[in-house]
């Protein structure tokens, strides 16, 4: 064997693994308030520089600068800090569950809270959001039910899926949330065609695509792009770029050279970079993309740069592939405190506020956990009835699924037969 | 009532359903400006315009992705898929999104999408142009499949199909656009307008999906087809002068199996014919259905006759299909078994 290195690049890793100093200085993050913010009529050609730089709006002292600033009400603010925090809250509770056997699984969001809170504030009732698994924060921020959420998690007798998915697939219709697939990237392009049918039917609804980093080399992605780039139909399309894909760092789905949000300049889209941290540049920036989609102006990609502080799932250990001090190392810093600090800054907020705000969160939280759990969990049998299953496979039941049905109903009754006969034969 | 061939059907079967329903909305390859490869949807831009006869770029997947958006949105989109053969990079969407999403969202959100393709060979496509991949289609719950034989019930059928609040899979064979093709190839083309089924209604009619249509009654066996090999079955009938009993399955998911029994359990013989690759074909599930239904009544062995278990061949195309001889001979054995 020659013990030369072979002539050929290949595959980029990550900065950094276990036991190794987390390493961002790959990432340039511009002082906030430093790009501009152009009119949203401007050609995508004219706005390619925003695909590479970083938009923000919280600077490092807490204030809020430059043209992308909402301008939101201190009352606004407050309202974004309590639904990130009961965000975190709620994701607290589900992985305590989830540890003491009650639910099978569960997905946080820690770290990139911000991104859904706040789209779900520049969300209209009648537009639809077509989420990821890590997209929570905009149903509590929307004001769903944590109730009905955690019945969802739990798999009780009150989840409105009846048992059917694994915890966190979330579906409501009412709050436009549409039903989260467990196949990656499928709803990025049902997006767009959600957002053409609303152009067919000349409304003024947005629809809102949303995929992590990782799942952006699926075709669902490039089919998005594509059919957004053709028929410029009303729709947000947002890249979560949270580094981690599972243990594959964000190298492994985009190659490194280019940013994600530089893709869809290559479609001729209006693409934008911004700090997925800064609830401020959350908010401003979908703020300019819904404004484009409303008045007729079209699609609108942004990549939004934040970092997956916990785990990828209940089933997932980040030790084994990346430095345990990653997160805080992370040049974008925690969502929840930048949003804390700017609310101080503005003389707004105080830290017995805020202490008594957590403990408000933290007991809502453990009051719908506990009559989320009176309903049943899964570790006992307060499950949909399983004949439950043969509904909504079809519009109406089929004759041959009604025979299924009826094989498990004989069954289930055989089975409750069983254990009568053996009561009885107890002593 | 008019003289159509099937894609005139098809297309009129459209044409009544845009004219209906303003959520209804027709979108794949060339479907537009230019009418279809095989002019399904020939004119139906220039009279809908092209919000509702919508060119789609070359990405089955994205068709398929962005129809089922739409359906959640409201709308009923028909999609055409240019041959059945390019629909597999639609799967992912057809199987793990349009056909699971009412379920999974307990009714929360569906997509009443139909897609059509044209499948089945006899037109020299080779293995890229002639695929029947029914079966496929019907091993996933929520969806609904549909090959239909002539152009009364693919006018029917589709409307049917479009109406459905279900994803509907709608296969046309294509060697049955121009006439009831019966497998002898080196014999003229008999049009449509001269067999009774292409008397087709100008207006809106459904044909029910889920149900089976007796072709041809007969004592001796019971044949079950669809699509082209109807037509092969008949004519197989006709060559040896066996009293065939002729059964359409029309749809194979939801499976009428009340009228395949009733007339397997009066012919006590059966044989399954189908175009597509032997092996997991719908065949087998025919066969199996079958026999755990009319065990008692049969009195040969199910015979199956079907295209090779290989790639559909270019040149040797009408050595790979079941023509109306390899049909005849399994009507022999049924009967001699």
């Amino acid at each position: 064997m020659v013990d030369a290195a072979p002539p050929h690049r290949w595959l980029l890793g990550p900065p950094a693994r276990p036991g190794d100093e987390p390493d961002f200085s790959w990432l340039h993050v511009p002082p906030a308030g430093s790009v501009g913010r152009p009119d949203p009529d401007v050609p995508a050609g004219d706005v390619r520089d925003l695909a590479s730089t970083l938009v923000r709006v919280l600077d490092d002292d807490g204030d809020a600068v430059g043209p992308w600033d909402p301008h939101l009400e201190a009352d606004e603010l407050r309202q974004a800090l309590r639904s990130m925090l009961a965000t975190r809250a709620y994701d607290a509770r589900m992985l305590s569950a989830q540890r003491q056997g009650k639910t099978s699984f569960y997905v946080s969001s820690t770290g990139e809270e911000a991104v859904s809170v706040g789209q779900a504030m520049v969300f209209r009732a009648g537009d639809m959001y077509f989420p990821t698994y890590r997209q929570q924060g905009f149903l509590i921020a929307r004001g769903y039910p944590l109730v009905t959420m955690m019945c969802q998690v739990l798999s009780n007798e009150k989840d409105p899926l009846r048992g059917r998915q694994m915890p966190v697939m979330y579906a409501s219709r009412d709050a436009g949330f549409f039903s989260v697939s467990g196949n990656l990237a499928t709803q990025f392009v049902q997006a767009v065609g959600w957002a053409m049918a609303e152009a067919i039917t000349g409304g003024d609804a947005v629809a809102f695509g949303t995929v992590g980093e990782g799942a952006t080399a699926e075709g669902d992605v490039h089919h998005g792009l594509t059919f957004a780039a053709v028929y410029r139909p009303p729709v947000v399309l947002n890249i979560v770029n949270n580094q981690w894909a599972i243990s594959s760092f964000q190298t492994v789905a985009g190659g490194g050279e280019a940013t994600f949000a530089q893709r869809g300049t290559g479609y001729g889209l209006h693409s934008l970079r911004a700090d997925g941290n800064d609830l401020l540049a959350v908010v401003g920036v979908t703020r300019w993309a819904v404004e484009r989609a409303r008045a007729g102006l079209g699609p609108t990609l942004v990549e939004w740069v934040t970092y997956r502080g916990a785990a990828h799932s209940t089933s997932d250990d980040p030790s084994r592939y990346r430095p345990a001090d990653e997160w805080e190392a992370w040049p974008l810093g925690d969502p929840v405190e930048r949003l804390r600090e700017h609310l101080v800054r503005l003389g707004e907020w105080d830290d017995d506020r805020h202490a008594a705000l957590l403990a408000r969160v933290d007991a809502d939280v453990a009051a719908a956990a506990a009559e989320a759990e009176s309903y049943g969990t899964l570790l006992d049998d307060r499950h949909a009835d399983p004949r439950t299953m043969f509904d909504d496979v079809h519009a109406e039941l089929h004759p041959s699924l009604r025979r299924q049905r009826d094989q498990l109903s004989a069954e289930l009754e055989a089975r409750s037969a069983g254990r009568r006969e053996e009561r009885e034969a107890a002593p | 009532m008019t003289a159509m061939s099937m894609n005139a059907a098809v297309r009129s079967a459209m044409e009544v359903m845009l004219e209906r329903d303003p959520s209804v909305v027709v979108t794949g390859e060339d479907v537009g400006w230019f009418g279809g490869v095989f002019r399904c949807t020939d004119g139906l831009q220039q009279r809908f315009g092209d919000r509702r006869v919508v060119d789609a770029p070359i990405a089955e997947g994205g068709i398929v992705g962005a129809a089922i958006g739409m359906g959640v949105h409201g709308l009923r989109p028909v999609v055409e898929i240019q041959f059945a053969d390019y629909v597999y990079p639609a799967m992912d969407q057809l199987i793990s999104e349009a056909a699971r999403l009412r379920h999974r969202s307990a009714g929360e959100f569906h997509a009443p999408i139909t897609v059509r393709m044209p499948c089945g060979g006899g037109i020299h496509g080779g293995q890229t142009h002639s695929q029947s991949p029914e079966a496929l289609f019907a091993h996933v719950c929520g969806l609904t499949t549909v090959v239909p034989s002539d152009p009364y019930d693919a006018k029917g059928l589709l409307i049917a199909a479009i109406e459905s609040d279900d994803p509907v899979i709608f296969l046309e064979p294509k060697r049955l656009y121009s006439g009831p093709f019966d497998g002898h190839h080196d014999r003229p083309v008999v049009p449509w307008s001269e067999h009774p089924r292409g008397e087709v209604p100008d207006g809106h009619y459904t044909v029910p999906l889920g149900r089976a249509e007796v072709r041809r009654p007969g004592d001796d066996l019971t044949v079950l087809a669809y699509g082209t090999m109807v037509h092969v079955a008949l004519a197989a009938a006709e060559a040896t002068g066996i009293d065939a009993e002729v059964v359409d399955v029309r749809t194979i998911v939801p499976l009428d199996l009340d009228t395949i029994e009733d007339s397997v359990r009066r012919t006590g013989r059966c044989v399954v014919v189908h175009e597509a690759t032997r092996t997991a074909g719908f065949g087998a599930e025919l066969v199996a259905s079958v026999q755990e239904a009319c065990f008692h009544h049969l009195e040969a062995p199910v015979e199956r006759v079907t295209g090779w278990d290989v790639p559909y061949p270019h040149a040797q195309e009408w050595d790979y299909f079941p023509g109306p001889e390899r049909v005849a001979a399994a009507y022999r054995r049924a009967l001699e078994a």
